[in-house]
């Protein structure tokens, strides 16, 4: 179903989105996001998503509204955020200036043996970010484009929406810790300081 | 007119306004909804206030996640929802108790009290059991002057104990819903 179009490798991409992060807090989906977000360097500031499918953007959201100072950004496969898409209108409607959602479109679901998802068979995630009325970049090929983004998302004049085109290859994995108290724990004590 | 016409057959009861009393005093600041009619006035009411930061959804699981990320950045908050939401949550709940996250979820019953629609009927009925079986604790509100304490004791359980509470605000409380042509 791939077109011949160029694509980006997920890790490089992520490393480069994340490599002069600064503020920002990341929320990961589910699988190789989480994966891709850990080989770019674990730190306090992501919050690993095991679990909770079709949850990340939406879960995104409610940190950007209580954190409207830095930025944040959800970053996900194209299987969660197909299991989410109405958190797309929740956040166009809500309107965070400080929210970013990046998807990783492979077209497949990694995890259970490559089956197509709804984006191999024309669907355009950046379409229907577009209709939801949120900014959103073209489908993102090429690492140009890519820098453009890691500038814009720092910027906080969103909602911004960006998907990524990315190959279908496996990576080995890079499982962060699982824990979720103690992810939790560990983000909120760097978001907002050691306390109760 | 033809088609039916759903409304509440009862006034706006002060256990609304008492509601929201404690949204304002417990210091919750972010309200994540799907309406009902029953949450109507406490809807309008975090709405209208600026400190409050209101969110419509789609469905209520995304309220689930909403509100982690809420608590994970400093903010406290609550859901509201009818008890046919109960359902689309289910899995979501999942991320509330492996992240030993508070979440406090207030339902407004259907399918119980002369509901005149039976398509709510086997959600209403299967809600307690389907929150307690993912981990939720349940408090039941049959008495209009219960519904302030409860949700009070609700907030304070879950952000002091971090764990997920449901206050079920029972369809006999609320108001049954009629069905009628005239609207």
């Amino acid at each position: 179903m791939a077109d011949s179009q160029p694509r980006l490798d997920r890790r490089e991409a992520v490393a480069r989105l994340l490599r002069d992060r600064g503020e920002l807090l990341v929320v990961s989906g589910l699988g190789s996001a989480t994966y891709d977000c850990a080989a770019a360097g674990d730190e306090p500031c992501n919050f690993y998503l095991w679990g909770a499918m079709g949850g990340t953007a939406a879960l995104a959201l409610g940190l950007a509204q209580a954190q409207p100072h830095r930025p944040v950004a959800a970053i996900t496969g194209d299987g969660d955020m197909l299991m989410g898409l109405g958190s797309l209108a929740t956040i166009a409607a809500a309107a965070p200036a400080n929210l970013s959602v990046i998807v990783l479109d492979n077209e497949v679901y990694g995890e259970t043996g490559a089956q197509p998802t709804a984006t191999a068979r024309g669907v355009s995630l950046v379409e229907v970010a577009r209709g939801c009325g949120i900014e959103a970049l073209e489908d993102i090929r090429d690492m140009n484009a890519l820098a453009t983004l890691a500038t814009r998302l720092q910027r906080c004049e969103g909602p911004l929406f960006a998907n990524i085109k990315i190959e279908a290859g496996e990576h080995p994995r890079v499982l962060p810790a699982r824990d979720g108290a103690y992810l939790r724990s560990r983000f909120r004590e760097a978001v907002l300081g050691a306390g109760p | 007119m033809n088609d039916a016409v759903l409304r509440p057959d009862s006034a706006v009861p002060d256990w609304a306004d008492a509601l929201y009393d404690v949204l304002v005093q417990q210091k919750v600041r972010q309200v994540a909804y799907v309406p009902d009619a029953g949450h109507s006035r406490l809807i309008a009411q975090c709405e209208d206030n600026p400190d409050m930061c209101a969110t419509v959804l789609t469905t209520e699981e995304d309220g689930v996640a909403l509100l982690a990320g809420a608590w994970l950045g400093g903010d406290r908050g609550v859901l509201l929802m009818q008890s046919s939401g109960v359902g689309n949550c289910v899995n979501m709940f999942t991320l509330i108790e492996n992240c030993r996250l508070p979440l406090v979820a207030v339902i407004t019953m259907r399918g119980e009290w002369g509901e005149f629609n039976p398509w709510q009927a086997q959600m209403g009925q299967a809600t307690p059991d389907v929150l307690a079986r993912m981990g939720v604790q349940v408090h039941r509100v049959d008495e209009p002057t219960d519904a302030a304490p409860t949700l009070d004791a609700a907030i304070r359980q879950s952000f002091d104990g971090m764990l997920a509470s449901a206050v079920l605000l029972s369809q006999r409380l609320i108001g049954r819903k009629a069905f009628t042509a005239e609207g």
